[in-house]
């Protein structure tokens, strides 16, 4: 078997260079590449351009990056949690591509697919159809939205295999496995690393053929932005 | 005039037994607590979750397990998860029996703001162009009028669109109203106490309403 593991998170991004288009899972701030931002962080990659759901909070996730203005402009459908990416964005140091997260999804899945574009009724009539070709398909009217085209995608799995199989876990899987369908190259942190066999192939989510790398992440915080609880009585 | 529960208790009879439901943030939420006994219903989140069930007891939450307000949250027996592109295929496709979310604005031919505020708020639109461009059933639960007393059931929308020709159905503090093919708001029931004359006064797109309109029945 093929054997994709990496030393961790620096040896993985080595190759990440200014300018990139960076893809990050995660919804929230579950099911983030934590490692893997932290690295890119301390390496201190600049101009990038990011693809994620959402930006982090203002001292997590994505977040970390945009304190350190290292991203150039962000693809996402939701950033109200980040008052420094309102910041930016309101004096014009960020630029922003705010579309619809079925959109966001669907254009990494056609990029992981292999189709160009896709279309979709999510925005027309709205101001994120402005530009767009549209078309009218059994008397409803659809955009066309292109594939995401993504240097890198950087996702985070529970398990994973030496030969980068991945498994996820509970809603932590969001767009991690279509992101990790979509990058040129697709760089997987995991919680476990576990030897090719371990894992029942009938339980793999990612097969590692969309994965280059993997490594198993430390010291994992997985921060919960909103802890809504009932009080035991 | 209801409160936020009331507008949740009226929009809970709604719900059919059977239906897979997307309840947006806000008011809608407050929906899942009043589905009555003997309607068995499946809550979506879509960022990738059939089955949503209660908040965790203390000590119990997963930072892997949250809804799509980024709550923590628990399954129910039967749940599923997925990823984010099935997750908006389901809505795509109408899987999704019922929507219910909260608006900003509507207009009287079902286009719907509730995602900008220019030059004040950029939070992004997250699901909600999608949710709104593609259910088959969607109920809008919103304020009638906002706190100056401005009509937010508007001829068009003021504020940046989420979708058009969408909403068909509203659930106010006021009253609940649908909205008609052809354009317009049709008064179908005032809230306890509530005037139909206010209901007009207070709705500043075409309102249709007959002159004896049922008041709602919320038990």
């Amino acid at each position: 078997m093929i054997n994709k593991v990496v030393k961790g998170a620096v040896e993985a991004i080595e190759d990440i260079k200014d300018g990139d288009t960076l893809m990050l899972g995660g919804f929230g701030l579950c099911g983030i590449p934590e490692n893997l931002i932290a690295a890119l962080v301390k390496k201190g990659v600049k101009q990038l351009t990011c693809i994620s759901n959402n930006a982090g909070i203002d001292d997590f996730g994505i977040g970390l990056m945009l304190r350190k203005h290292q991203v150039k402009k962000m693809i996402a459908s939701y950033v109200g949690e980040n008052a420094e990416f309102e910041r930016q964005l309101l004096s014009g140091e960020l630029e922003v591509e705010l579309i619809p997260q079925g959109t966001l999804a669907t254009r990494c899945m056609a990029a992981g697919y292999g189709m160009p574009a896709i279309f979709t009724p999510a925005g027309v009539g709205t101001e994120v159809a402005e530009g767009k070709e549209s078309r009218n398909f059994n008397g409803k009217e659809y955009l066309m939205e292109y594939a995401f085209d993504a240097d890198f995608a950087l996702i985070k799995a529970w398990k994973g295999d030496t030969a980068g199989n991945l498994i996820f876990r509970a809603t932590s899987r969001n767009f991690n496995p279509i992101m990790a369908m979509a990058g040129k190259i697709t760089i997987a942190e995991v919680e476990e690393l576990v030897e090719v066999g371990e894992l029942d192939p009938d339980h793999v989510h990612t097969p590692g053929v969309y994965v280059h790398r993997v490594f198993e992440g430390v010291n994992y915080e997985k921060r919960i932005e909103q802890r809504t609880v009932i009080k035991k009585s | 005039m209801l409160d936020k529960n009331g507008i949740a208790k009226r929009i809970a009879k709604e719900i059919k037994d059977g239906f897979y439901v997307n309840l947006g943030i806000g008011i809608p939420t407050l929906v899942a607590n009043y589905i009555p006994d003997g309607i068995n219903i499946v809550l979506q989140s879509e960022n990738g979750l059939l089955g949503m069930g209660a908040f965790p007891f203390e000590g119990e939450e997963d930072p892997d397990l949250i809804n799509a307000g980024k709550q923590t949250i628990t399954t129910l027996p039967g749940s599923a998860y997925f990823d984010s592109a099935m997750s908006f295929g389901m809505i795509r496709s109408q899987k999704i029996d019922l929507t219910i979310l909260g608006a900003m604005e509507v207009s009287e031919n079902g286009d719907i703001a509730n995602w900008k505020i220019p030059g004040k708020m950029v939070k992004g639109m997250g699901g909600a162009m999608d949710l709104v461009a593609s259910a088959k059933n969607i109920i809008v639960a919103m304020q009638h009028v906002n706190k100056l007393g401005e009509s937010k059931l508007l001829q068009k929308c003021t504020l940046p669109l989420t979708g058009i020709n969408c909403i068909k159905k509203i659930v106010t503090e006021l009253a609940v109203l649908d909205v008609l093919p052809g354009g317009g708001f049709k008064l179908l029931e005032r809230a306890p106490g509530v005037s139909v004359a206010y209901i007009k006064q207070s709705t500043l797109g075409k309102l249709f309403a007959e002159d004896d309109v049922p008041e709602m029945f919320l038990d």
